[in-house]
């Protein structure tokens, strides 16, 4: 079988990995951000502009991070502290990352990042794990970005599930007046989370502009940032299902140019269509198998306030 | 110390110079940004509001872009008082604009007033299905409607793509990939110099407010708001009010689509809807969900938008500056909510004497 397919499922759903991972964090804290697409925005419009001035990927990287945090942190202030209604939150914050990202995106059209730089992010494969057939061509042969995305989800399960602090942070989102009550301080607990979410957004905007496309485009997330809130779904809030999900979108992502290769006559248009479908289709399925495992945060999207109890 | 105390009830005068306030302090923080880019702030705004209203044309240009706002915004308010986020508006004026221009440009030749009313229609009911399908799963599977909403956008719009590109390709372009012009009995007809969907604009905020004020079925769906158990408890069918409620949420952001396609376009392309969807979802939020409020919101947000096209050509500042001021302003706003319901205390003493 012609692993190629898969390898390129991989490579495109690694955006959408570390958007879901991020996602993951914060509505396990409670929170329920739907500025996903525009904290994406401003990872890849920073990570692109750091990448270009300093030709240092580990600066742009870090950079993408911080831009999203940034965006995570207008979110955090407002909804933590101020209360303010997370859905409309998320969608200003929206509005305002994609209107960052076209402003100070203007100036790169066409550029191109230096031979080393993109050098850096090129695939390597991993030696012994390479060499297992199949598997070890779809994923130990690829950039250091992908496997950054592995290490991620990994992390964050373990941490979820089997740290003290893991443990915490899903008490907050499942009731936080319990989780207040035996001391955990709650709104430290959400801002962290909050903005390593966004960061970790940040990156998957980065992974566009730097990797996968990798010139600076308007609009370059292309609706990505939604898809990841309905992975999240899908997914369970579990970081390793999330593996699972994201390369599976990946693989929607890019089956239109392999059917379009295969001569068969669909139209362009109708094959793109296919991710946004099955993002329905899944979230429907998601949302429909009901049982405790499955179910979102209870305290998902409430602001809490201690004197409200 | 700092005390919050939820506030009992608060002057209309305080809770709108609160907004004022939040406003100011956006636009502050926005001309900071502009000073950074070298231009002077209060330069920039004053040629963003004379780019908007300084000639009688620019007053047009504005209006014609408040009218899909005002229209998008009663539309997505119907099911925002339901708390159905409806971020679907871009697709439901798309889908509109749709099924107006299959009227359109199947019967080109009928009478103006017949053709536009069936285009109307057709309208309606092209936003309202389009609605209703994130609202079917919703009711019968309780499926994220922000989500289901969103995607239904992408679908419209690669859609429409694919009419314009495919089968409905103009063979008279030359090969130029767009949809045939409405024929003289397909266009809106203008009155003072801008098309007629101005007035539809009008009479539609005063009888959605009646609607929602002084009719059974609006009272329901603000009911049914508040809460669904109260409205179960009230004997009220919570599914079909949600479903009927959402496809007039979409039925309105279809007659959005009618009249761009009809009045400002003349044809059918994805330009249509041109973001007013999204920016639609702001302003009827800004407004509080009130019919009437609106109105204003809507004018000021054309401005900002028409104003932000003009200081691009004035300053070379880019376009999305004005989407970054949207999102400031938005922010801001959302932020000055905690202050219209909680009051803050400063209680030195007590601090102390806890010591």
């Amino acid at each position: 079988m012609d692993s190629s397919f898969f390898v390129a499922a991989v490579y495109a759903g690694t955006p959408l990995l570390f958007a879901t991972l991020g996602e993951i964090t914060t509505e396990k804290a409670g929170n329920l951000n739907l500025g996903v697409e525009g904290m994406m925005l401003m990872g890849a419009v920073a990570g692109f502009g750091a990448g270009l001035a300093t030709s240092n990927p580990l600066i742009a990287l870090l950079a993408a991070m911080l831009s999203g945090a940034v965006g995570a942190l207008v979110y955090a202030l407002l909804t933590v502290t101020l209360r303010a209604n997370q859905v409309v939150t998320g969608l200003a914050l929206t509005t305002f990352g994609a209107g960052i990202a076209s402003f100070a995106g203007k100036s790169y059209t066409g550029k191109i990042m230096t031979e080393e730089f993109r050098e850096f992010f090129r695939a390597k494969s991993i030696p012994l794990l390479s060499k297992i057939p199949f598997i070890g061509d779809v994923f130990f042969n690829q950039g250091i970005f992908v496997y950054l995305g592995y290490f991620m989800a990994i992390v964050l399960g373990i941490y979820l599930y089997n740290t003290r602090k893991g443990l915490n942070l899903r008490a907050i989102g499942e009731n936080p007046s319990c989780a207040d009550a035996s001391g955990i301080n709650i709104n430290l607990y959400k801002y962290v989370h909050i903005l390593i979410g966004g960061a970790l957004c940040g990156l998957g905007g980065a992974y566009l502009s730097l990797v996968y496309v990798p010139t600076w485009q308007e609009n370059i997330t292309a609706g990505r940032g939604w898809i990841a809130i309905a992975l999240v779904i899908f997914c369970k809030w579990n970081p390793y299902l999330a593996l699972f999900g994201a390369y599976l979108f990946g693989g929607l992502d890019i089956i239109g140019f392999r059917i379009q290769s295969l001569d068969i006559n669909i139209p362009q248009e109708i094959i793109g269509m296919l991710p946004y479908i099955v993002t329905i289709v899944v979230l429907v399925i998601g949302t429909a198998r009901e049982s405790k495992e499955n179910a979102p945060p209870k305290g998902l999207g409430n602001a809490y306030f201690r004197e409200e109890r | 110390m700092v005390r919050m105390i939820k506030r009992a009830d608060i002057t209309k005068f305080k809770s709108i110079s609160i907004r004022i306030i939040a406003i100011l302090g956006a636009l502050i923080v926005a001309g900071l940004f502009i000073k950074l880019l070298g231009h002077n702030p209060l330069e920039v705004y004053k040629s963003m509001v004379l780019g908007a209203f300084g000639t009688q044309h620019r007053i047009r240009q504005t209006l014609i872009i408040a009218i899909p706002l005002v229209i998008t915004s009663v539309g997505i308010m119907i099911a925002f008082k339901m708390n159905f986020w409806n971020i679907g508006a871009e697709g439901q004026i798309l889908m509109g604009a749709f099924l107006a221009s299959f009227v359109a440009l199947n019967f080109p030749a009928l009478p103006k007033p017949l053709l536009l009313t069936l285009m109307f229609i057709a309208g309606i009911i092209g936003g309202g299905l389009w609605a209703l399908i994130p609202a079917m799963l919703k009711v019968k599977f309780d499926t994220n409607e922000t989500i289901t909403t969103l995607m239904m956008n992408y679908i419209a719009i690669k859609w429409i793509t694919y009419l314009q590109y495919g089968p409905w390709k103009d063979p008279k372009a030359m090969g130029f990939p767009k949809i045939a012009d409405f024929s003289q009995q397909g266009q809106l007809p203008k009155l003072f110099g801008i098309h007629i969907g101005w007035i539809i604009a009008i009479i539609l905020v005063v009888i959605v407010y009646m609607f929602l004020h002084h009719s059974k079925k609006g009272f329901e769906i603000t009911v049914v708001g508040q809460s669904t158990d109260t409205a179960r408890y009230a004997g009220m069918d919570v599914k079909k009010v949600m479903l009927s409620a959402l496809f007039i949420s979409g039925g309105i952001c279809g007659i959005t689509g009618m009249i761009q396609a009809s009045g400002v376009a003349r044809s059918l392309s994805v330009e249509v809807s041109a973001g007013y969807g999204f920016t639609a979802i702001i302003t009827a939020w800004l407004s509080g969900l009130r019919s009437i409020v609106i109105v204003p919101v809507s004018i000021l947000f054309a401005m900002l938008l028409q104003g932000g096209s003009y200081i691009q050509t004035a300053f070379q500042i880019p376009k999305a500056a004005a989407e970054i001021l949207q999102g400031l302003i938005l922010f801001f706003i959302l932020g000055s909510e905690f202050f219209i319901r909680y009051k803050l205390i400063w209680n030195k003493k007590s601090s102390k004497e806890a010591k």
